[in-house]
Order: structure tokens, then sequence, then C-alpha cells
């Protein structure tokens, strides 16, 4: 369905969660605070989202933004869900007991961004050797035998 | 001279069915022709890898010939990009191997770094940072032909390199049909 | 690397023996796991009581990299990602791009995408099943599949120039049009497949051994396919009707008639017979495909040299031979994106095999990885 749709039927069963909606690029987002994301997505869940396609973070220099993205097929819908995380205290809940596809993304977060994942069960890096220093994918990222590409296009 | 020159002269001048060779002659002709490859597969290289060793480019005809235990092995093949992850499982792979052993850089992942040369924190650019590459085979992946002729190349090299002591060539090996080697100006 | 390891555990056995647990180390390079994973398994005799996948051997930074690399020098990148399926690797990222920066694709592109990608699939599957063949011991299989598969990369040679890495699918279009005769040559192809594939079907998913090693192993409920993001093949074998073709079309897929083919068991065997008959289903799309194909220009109008999206963020994906391969592009309006993540369903699918593994034996676990069909590329991007 699409976004009006979308934001139609989300008021109907959720009347909690439409004041959060938003649309971005003719994608329905919801934006939520780092406490109350663990709730909406229980609730998003119980709506009938039952898929969780990607988690990932976006680096924005003074703060983090999770995106998530969750998908419906009983609704025919899908909707981003955002929060944003604070760079100084990089925490943010693992929403693995509602989605259990959440497990191995979350840990490609921690190992490439460095955001810790509280309730996760197994959290540790997955893509990059366990001793490896430091997060690549931040923009700080400063590693002397990395050779920048040069600036011609 | 060639195994098979001294073969037609030998037949020729004895009369048929004898060779009069020397051992070194012939264990450098047999080494050569059957050189059982390890395939290190470990990207899309792997790919063209495998489909140089079935129906269409048959590779077994060539007596190269994918083994994966590495003690069985003359040559390693190492197909796709090396990351600092892998590169302590493809020494240890090398080391397992027997000498005489050869390696075979395959695709621009393994000779230089290829397409992640620039920014990227995790890949080893170009296999000889750890391991001595005798053969480089260009190409991202390079086509399956490509790398029957870098094993044919292989094969002259390890023909050049005899086991008889003494005969061992310095500098450049001369490919059969290749032009002369000039130096460098 | 450490790794918690209950090696040292002592069990009691039935008959009140003292056991230990052995723990195996399955890769990174063994001929069966299919590129370059890692494994390490618990086990009691024979049983399988703990799987642990370790991945990254691959990891490459592509992600990183694209960081400084303008959206048309992704695309190579994006080749490497899925390397058995660069075609859909590609499209996935082209319309990412092409949804951020707002660029309208002419149909006849749109319909030349759709051609390439159902071939890839087919090429995929070929490459998936053959695979799966020779975990099981069927060699033939393997050479079977991949004479087929070789006759699709010839049809993308004479397409693109390229076997493997084609930089084919880009932003506004496709890199060129295509080359007198060539759809002939594709209708000759899945005319002559269908024979190839049924006496696949026979000769592998018919014969008594492959049914005793595939049937039953790796038993999948479609809520755990679900609930753990299982997408493709894999979950469609489960009993889950989820093809993004027909649940959440994108592109011209709406114009064609096509199933999806669901499996009942969610077992090994379920899983590869899927990829056989989907390749069945995409040699119909690409007959309808050739039928309807307009004519026009391959890329979009007014394309700028340099696409320089303005400041936000898109999500799109396709339905790859995996499952939902998709793409997150945001941009800074700069032109280079400033953050790509790749959904790769492969990733997602791996997450399942310590729970699909447990119980079984190590070899069934060999056919189980196989049947998941990882391609570490895009797994470890």
């Amino acid at each position: 369905m699409n976004t009006e749709d979308l934001r139609i039927r989300l008021a109907e069963l959720s009347p909690v969660l439409s004041p959060f909606f938003s649309t971005e690029f003719g994608d329905a987002v919801i934006g939520v605070g780092r406490d109350s994301l663990h709730e909406t997505a229980r609730e998003l869940r119980e709506i009938g989202f039952d898929r969780l396609g990607m988690v990932t973070a976006v680096d924005r220099d003074e703060f983090f933004v999770m995106v998530y993205r969750l998908q419906s097929r009983a609704l025919s819908a899908a909707l981003f869900v955002k929060a944003k995380v604070p760079r100084d205290d990089p925490r943010v809940d693992s929403l693995f007991d509602i989605w259990p596809a959440a497990d191995w993304q979350e840990r490609e977060v921690f190992d490439l961004l460095g955001i810790t994942f509280d309730g996760h069960p197994d959290l540790r890096r997955i893509m990059l050797p366990d001793e490896f220093d430091g997060h690549p994918l931040r923009k700080d990222y400063d590693n002397p035998n990395v050779i920048r590409r040069p600036d011609y296009i | 001279m060639a195994l098979v020159d001294k073969l037609g002269a030998g037949l020729a001048a004895n009369g048929g069915g004898v060779i009069l060779t020397s051992v070194d002659a012939l264990a450098d002709w047999s080494r050569g022709q059957s050189l059982w490859a390890f395939p290190m597969g470990t990207a899309c290289c792997a790919m063209e890898l495998i489909a140089a060793s079935f129906n269409k480019f048959d590779f077994d005809r060539m007596g190269t010939f994918p083994r994966s235990d590495p003690r069985h092995t003359d040559v390693i093949i190492l197909a796709g990009t090396i990351t600092e992850k892998m590169k302590p499982a493809v020494q240890r792979l090398y080391d397992q191997m027997p000498d005489p052993k050869w390696v075979v850089a395959m695709g621009n992942c393994t000779v230089s770094g290829g397409i992640f040369y620039y920014d990227t924190y995790s890949v080893v650019r170009g296999a000889d940072e750890f391991l001595p590459v005798d053969v480089y085979i260009a190409g991202c992946p390079p086509r399956p032909e490509s790398l029957q002729d870098g094993i044919l190349q292989l094969r002259a090299l390890v023909k050049a390199e005899s086991i008889a002591p003494g005969k061992r060539r310095e500098g450049r090996y001369a490919i059969p049909g290749a032009p002369e080697a000039s130096e460098p100006e | 690397m450490t790794l918690e390891v209950e090696s040292r555990t002592k069990l009691l056995s039935e008959d009140g023996r003292e056991v230990e647990q052995l723990v195996v180390n399955v890769g990174p390079s063994h001929p069966s796991t299919h590129g370059v994973g890692r494994v390490v398994v618990t086990l009691d005799g024979e049983i399988v009581t703990k799987a642990v996948p370790m991945i990254g051997y691959l990891h490459r930074g592509i992600e990183k990299m694209a960081e400084n690399r303008t959206y048309l020098q992704v695309v190579p990148l994006t080749d490497r990602l899925d390397y058995v399926g660069s075609m859909y690797a590609n499209w996935a990222y082209c319309r990412a791009v092409e949804r951020l920066a707002g660029i309208r694709v002419p149909e006849r592109a749109e319909y030349l995408r759709v051609i390439v990608c159902e071939l890839q699939r087919i090429a995929s599957h070929m490459m998936g099943m053959g695979a799966s063949g020779a975990d099981t011991g069927a060699f033939t299989m393997f050479m079977y599949a991949f004479d087929l598969r070789e006759r699709v990369i010839e049809l993308f040679e004479s397409l693109c120039g390229a076997r493997l890495t084609y930089n084919y699918v880009r932003p506004g279009g496709v890199s060129r049009d295509t080359p007198d005769g060539w759809t002939d040559d594709v209708l000759a192809f899945t005319a002559s497949m269908r024979a190839d594939l049924a006496e696949m079907d026979s000769l592998f998913f018919g014969n008594t051994i492959a049914r005793g090693r595939l049937k039953g192993i790796g038993v999948l409920s479609a809520e755990d396919a679900v609930a753990w993001g299982a997408s493709g093949p894999t979950a469609r074998a489960s009993n889950v009707n989820w093809d993004l073709r027909k649940h959440d079309p994108y592109s011209v897929y709406p114009r064609f008639e096509f199933d999806v083919i669901v499996g009942d068991r969610g077992d090994a065997y379920d899983r590869g017979r899927v990829k056989l008959l989907e390749c069945y289903e995409s040699a119909k799309i690409i007959e309808q495909a050739i039928a309807q194909m307009p004519g026009g220009f391959y890329k979009a109008d007014g394309l700028p040299r340099l696409i320089a999206p303005p400041p936000g963020d898109a999500y799109d994906h396709i339905e790859s031979a995996r499952g939902s391969l998709g793409v997150y592009l945001v941009s800074d309006g700069g032109q280079r994106p400033y953050r790509m993540k790749v959904r790769s369903p492969a990733f997602c699918n791996l997450a399942l095999l310590p729970k699909l593994a447990l119980g079984h034996t190590l070899s069934d676990l060999v056919v189980i990885l196989g049947s998941l069909d990882p391609v570490f590329g895009e797994i470890d991007r």
C-alpha cells in the first residue's frame, strides 16, 4: 500500500505511533527516541510487521542514526524506523527478542560502527578479526594503512 | 633439446623403440606435465577457476587437476581477494604443501590488490606481500583461457628450473616460441 | 581468534561412560564451504551439538570504499558483491540511485534489465544446485549444471563483453543495447533449456541416493523463516509465499505471468527443487519480455555525467536468486554516496545455520550449508 494508506491504517491500528509517522523520499518513516525504540518495535510487531529486513546505522558526526526497515506481508506495507543515538553513549536496545533476524545484523553494526546493543545474546565482532582495533565505517576512522583514492574523476 | 625431439631422433637413430635421454630431462618433463593444483578460491576468480576445470575449458587435459588436500599438490592457485583475516589460513596451507611448490596469483586482487587497492582497510594488496609468486595472471576475473595460459607458462618455468644441479638458469628463462629475451635498456 | 569452546565437556553416554565432545573446524578453505566460510562444529560422535559459523574472511570493505567513489564508479564494486549474480547486484544498486536522484528509466532498458536478471537467476541457480550436487557426491550434477551456466555466460559475453563481472546495469539504464540476433539466441537457449532441466531433475532430484541425502535434512519451519529474515528459495521452500516480484513488484514485472514456486517441507531437497523449478518460470518471463520489449533508447534522457542526488536516503530492493537484495543509500548532495549499505540475503539466510544443523550429522551439515546457497562476496561484503 502507498504511504497515505499506510498512514491511515497505522492511525487505526496504533494511535500511539501515528504521530511519529512521516514521509521521506516516498518511504514511510517512524522517528522515535532511543528509549522508546523497543516499545515501538514491539507495537509494530503486534500490528503485523513480522519481517525485519535491514538493521543499519549512519554516522552523522554528532550522532548516529539507527535505521530499521520493517515489512509486512499481511498489510503489504514497508516502513522505516529511525532512532537517534548520541555519539558519546552509543548504546541502544537490542531487538533480538522481537525479531531474531536482528542477531547477525546488530553484530555487524557493532563491528563496523561501534554501537552496543543491550540485551543481545552474543555481541562480538562478525566481519573483522577479534583483535582489530577501531570501527571502520565511522567517519573519523583513521588507519595509516589505508591508501586513499586520489581525486581524479 | 625437448624430449619430443629426442624421442624422434632416438627412434630414428636406434631403429625404433629406444630413447636415450638423461634422468633430469625426463624428470623435468614429467614434473611439468602433471601439475596438481590446490584451488585456493576465495572470491569471484574462484568461479572462473571452477569454469576452467569443468566442461568447456577442461583443465584435466593439461594434467592440472584440482586437489583439495594441499599435501597432494604442486601448485597453489590463489584465486580471489586475500584479506588480513584470511592471510594466516593461506599461509598455513602454503606451508602444508610439500616442496617443490609454485604459486600462481590469479586475478588482479592477488597481483596487486586490484579494484580493492584504494580505501580498504582489510585487503592484502597482492599475494606477493607474503608468498613467493611465480606466475601473475592479470584480469578481473581472467578468462579461463588466461588461467590455462598461465599454467602453461608455469609449466615452461618448471621445466626450465631443472632438478639437475648446475643446470638451473639464472635470470630469465626462455619460453618455447617466444622471442629472445633482451636486456632492459 | 579466541572462541569459547566446550571441547572438554564431559558428558555421560547411555551406558554411563564419560565421553568428550569434539570440536572440528570446517573451513575457511574447504571444498564444501562454497567460498570462505568457517564453521566451528561441536560434535558428539557424529551428531552436531553446536555449529558456529564464522564469516568475514572476504570482508573487503566495499561499503567504506563506496563512500569515496562516484555513483557510477560504485557499480563495478557491486559486481563483486554477489559475484555469482552480478547483474542483479548492479540492478539493486541502480534502483536505489534512481530512486534517490529521481531518474526515470526508459521502458526498453527496464525490459533489458528483466531479461538479463532472469538469465542471471538461471545461471546462479545452476551454481547453487550444482554445488548442492557436489556436496552430496553427485559430481555429474555439478558438471551438467555448469554446462547450462556456460551457455548463459556465453550470451552475456556477446551482450556486454564480460563473463562474470558485467558492469552492465548502470544508473539510468544499461550500458549498451543488444547486438543483432541476441534475442534470437536467448530464445533458442530458453527453448533448449527445458529439456536439460528435466534431465537434471530426473538425474539428481529423482535419484534415490540424492533423495535420501537431502530429504528431511535441515528442516526450516515457516515461522522461523519469517522471524529470522530468510528470503528467496530458502524461505519459499518452507511454504512462505513471499517473492518480491509478485508481492512488492518493481520494474515491469507486473506485466508478466509467472508462478511463485513454493515448497512444503522446508528441507534441503525442497530448497534445491524450488531453485530448479524457478528456472522454468524464469524462462517464461524471458520469453514474454522478449515478445513485449519495445524499441527506444537504452539509457535515460538527460542523464548527468556525474550524478549528484539531493540530500536524503533511499532503499530499494530486488528479488535476487538468494532472496531480497536491497541497497540503502544516503546522500549528502555530493557526487559520492555518504553511506551505502547492502542488505544481503545470503547473510540473513546463513544466520539460520546453527539452528538448522542441530541434531544432524557432520556430512548433513555440509549439505545444509550448500542448500542455503551462501556466496561470501555478498555475505562479507
